[in-house]
Parts: structure tokens; C-alpha cells; sequence
């Protein structure tokens, strides 16, 4: 039986991870690899690495980490942030990424993800969707959540799909760091509409959020990061209760 | 030394980054006599079958790869080349294994995407491999079943996850990206000569 995905993501600026985390015995927390086997070894299914750095220059850092990422781990990786075009995306996977995740620019330029798709093939496209929800309707944000679109959510993702999308990464921007619960409504609600595997992000707080939103539902995996990274719920555990709940899971 | 086949498909070098991890060096070729010497061969790839077996005829690999007697591991595209046909883009596949390659029926999600165990194993790739291990699949075509599928695997219905035969070995999953039994799998396939 095909699994459900429960995927960490490290958000990486200038070559190293954000977000400290203290809980491993590391001699260096920052160090993406490190943490990034850490998660393997504890039964990531895939991991995810956002890059936030602003500058232009540094994608070379990036870059440089995604082969060395790829050398040192046994599992399936994604790469997002700042990738605007074919050549970007190109440059990513060249470098040992599985996959790609695009969020604002699809946005912008739809026809991105066809391009993309076409080259690279679907299974390497994930479009990451940031949504909000303003007076009943799901709003989809851009820009790091501050640029509200006209686009809606659904219609959004089934577009996404059409045009060649390989997953959706759907994070709520109300849920997102709340800690209570996902947005399981609009995740199953997009789960339902589209026939690509769909990753619910933001708001994961407890055991029970998951298997919430893993119990008779489509959706294909879930995404965190903070409770992961602070040791809040510890991946062998999760997944052991998962396994308890009778969640199909590695 | 090992030999990855190169050739129009993509992520290749993760298989390269797999072996260094296990400790076997490895070249990435198209040439016919590297491909010839080489202890064991590796036949890769993500993409797309018609374009990609363009590629191998238009370098007449393919003659190469059906006439290799070191063991062959084909993973991916590379177990579906080595089908009878396959219903991408209508190819004329390598014909090693005597099986139909077809698209899922969109009955569930479409591509098989993730993590799925096999349901019934045997034969020497898959020594010391229980039916509860998990192998990390992407794809949207499937190999049918046939005489020669060592493992089989459930996703929509059954169909070829391992196929053996002779010196040519094939798995649909990656198992340069499943984790610790996907290296199980390579050093078996490493342990043939």
C-alpha cells in the first residue's frame, strides 16, 4: 500500500539552516546536511529545502549545497525559493535535486509550470501555494504571504495541475505556526479537486493533528518544520503513532 | 568498475552519489567499449521513453544494452526500456523482459508517487527484503506482470516492481533514493559477476 509523507522542511539562507536546532548533539546546528541526515535516519520520507536568501550571488551557494545534500543522503529532496525560470529549475536538479517548488513565480508566469514540466517532467514540479482565508473565500498569496492575488484557491490548484503541477505544497496562512491543527477543510477540499498528490503544510501541533488529517482523506503527505526542528513531536514517534492509528506509513 | 549508462534522462547522478556512498567508484558514459569493459552496468533514468529510446538508437545503445552479459540493474525508464513495448509514446522497447509496459488508469492519483512495499518477493536482488520494507516509486506507466517479475508491488493493480533475468536485473522503484533498503538492493545487485 502506498504510504502517506511526512516531510521536514529546513529553511536555508546563505548556505546554512535558519532556524538553530538545539536538540541534536551537532557541533554545528546551522549545518544543513548534518540535519539533513539527522531527519533521514529518523524516517523523513523527503525532505524539503526553502532557500530565503535574497541575493543573487549567493544561488551559487545554494547550488554548491543542493550536490552536497544529494552526496550525503539516501531520500528524496525538494528545492525552493527564488527559482523564476526553466534554467533556475534546470540548475537545481542538475546539481542532485528530485524536485523543484515554485510558489510566487507560477503565480505570476502560469506558464512556467508548463515549462518546467515539459523539461524536467511533472514529477519534478511542486507547486507550493500559499492561501488565506478573507470572509469565507481562500485567497492565494504571494511574496512570502504579504501579496494578496485574485486568484482562489481550488481553481488555482486545478490550474496548477492542468498545466503540468507533479504536487501541490498547500500552506494555510492562518494555520501556519498555530499549532492547532491543520487546515484539514480546504486541504481535503483541494485534495478532492485535483488528481495530483497534494502536501498539507502549516499548523501541525500534535500526533493527532496528523492522523486527523491522514484518517479517509486524499491527501498525500504533510509538511512542518518548527515542531520538528525545536523536538516538539520527534519523527520516530509521530510515525509509530501513526502506525498505531493505522495510517499507512513507512 | 561501474558503469551508469548516460543518456537523455534525468537525476542520473544521484545513482553515481549512491554508489560513492557504498564505496564503488563509477563512470557516467555512452560509449560502447566503456559500457562493454565495465564490471557492471547500470541502466538509469527519469523521462520520457519514446525520446529516450531515440537517444539510445540514434547511438545504436541499443544493440549495446541487449548484448551486455555483465549484470545489468535497469531502474525507472530504465526497466520499462527493457519491456517488450510500452504504451508511452508507442516504443519498441529492448525486449529483454517479455511484458507490456501500460499508463495507469487515473482510478487513483497519477504518477505512483511515494513510498509502497512489495507483496511477494524472491530471487537474488531482493535477498534480505521482507514484504514490509518501503521502496520510493514515481512513475505513471507500469510494467504487466510476467514470467520473469521477482517482486511485485500494489498501486491501482499489480504490476512488475523487480524483474530478473539471465544477468539483467530491473526494478520500477529508485533505490538510490529509498533509504536503507534501496542500498540493500544496489550492494545485491554489486554482489553479482
Amino acid at each position: 500500500m502506498l504510504k502517506k509523507r511526512i516531510i521536514p522542511c529546513l529553511d536555508i539562507k546563505d548556505g546554512r539552516t535558519v532556524k538553530g536546532v538545539n536538540f541534536i548533539n551537532l557541533r554545528d546546528a546551522g549545518d544543513p546536511i548534518a540535519l539533513a541526515k539527522y531527519y533521514s535516519q529518523q524516517g523523513a520520507d523527503e525532505l524539503v529545502f526553502l532557500d530565503i536568501t535574497a541575493s543573487h550571488e549567493n544561488r551559487k551557494t545554494l547550488l554548491h549545497l543542493v550536490t552536497q545534500i544529494a552526496q550525503n543522503i539516501n531520500i528524496p529532496f525538494a528545492v525552493g525559493g527564488g527559482i523564476t525560470s526553466v534554467e533556475d529549475a534546470q540548475r537545481v536538479i542538475q546539481a542532485g535535486a528530485d524536485k523543484v517548488s515554485i510558489n510566487s513565480a507560477a503565480v505570476k508566469n502560469p506558464k512556467l509550470i508548463k515549462e518546467i514540466a515539459d523539461v524536467l517532467g511533472s514529477q519534478s514540479v511542486i507547486v507550493a501555494i500559499d492561501i488565506k482565508q478573507v470572509e469565507n473565500q481562500w485567497t492565494v498569496y504571494i511574496n512570502g504571504g504579504r501579496v494578496a492575488t485574485h486568484k482562489e484557491a481550488v481553481h488555482w490548484a486545478r490550474e496548477a495541475e492542468q498545466l503540468g503541477a507533479g504536487e501541490i505544497l498547500l500552506t494555510s496562512m492562518n494555520h501556519d505556526g498555530s499549532k492547532s491543527g491543520f487546515a484539514y477543510d480546504i486541504t481535503n477540499l483541494i485534495a478532492q479537486a485535483v488528481n495530483i498528490p497534494v502536501i498539507a503544510s502549516g499548523g501541525a501541533g500534535t500526533y493527532q493533528h496528523f492522523s486527523k488529517l491522514f484518517t479517509n482523506s486524499k491527501i498525500s503527505a504533510a509538511l512542518a518544520a518548527g515542531i520538528f526542528h525545536d523536538n516538539e513531536i520527534q519523527l520516530t514517534e509521530l510515525k509509530n503513532y501513526l502506525q498505531q492509528n493505522n495510517i499507512p506509513i513507512r | 568498475m561501474v558503469a551508469i549508462l548516460k543518456y537523455n534522462a534525468g537525476n542520473i547522478t544521484s545513482v553515481r552519489y549512491a554508489l560513492q556512498r557504498l564505496g564503488f567508484d563509477s563512470i557516467i558514459t555512452d560509449e560502447p567499449e566503456h559500457l562493454a569493459s565495465a564490471s557492471h552496468v547500470i541502466f538509469p533514468g527519469v523521462g520520457e521513453a519514446g525520446s529516450a529510446m531515440s537517444y539510445l538508437k540514434e547511438r545504436k545503445l541499443d544493440e549495446v544494452i541487449k548484448n551486455l552479459k555483465q549484470p545489468v540493474l535497469g531502474i525507472c525508464l530504465g526497466l520499462q526500456l527493457l519491456c517488450t513495448h510500452s504504451e508511452e509514446a508507442d516504443t519498441i522497447g529492448l525486449s529483454v523482459f517479455p511484458t507490456i509496459v501500460r499508463k495507469f488508469p487515473d482510478t487513483d492519483l497519477v504518477p505512483h508517487m511515494g513510498w509502497n512495499n512489495l507483496t511477494a518477493i524472491h530471487g537474488s536482488l531482493l535477498e534480505g527484503i521482507t514484504t514490509a520494507d518501503n521502496f520510493y516509486f514515481v512513475h505513471s506507466f507500469y510494467a504487466e506482470p510476467c514470467e520473469n517479475t521477482v517482486g511485485f508491488c500494489e498501486y491501482i493493480l499489480p504490476f512488475s516492481a523487480v524483474l530478473q533475468k539471465d544477468n539483467f536485473f530491473a526494478t520500477q522503484f529508485h533505490p538510490e533514493k529509498s533509504g536503507s533498503v534501496g542500498e540493500k538492493i544496489l550492494l545485491n545487485f554489486l554482489k553479482n559477476s
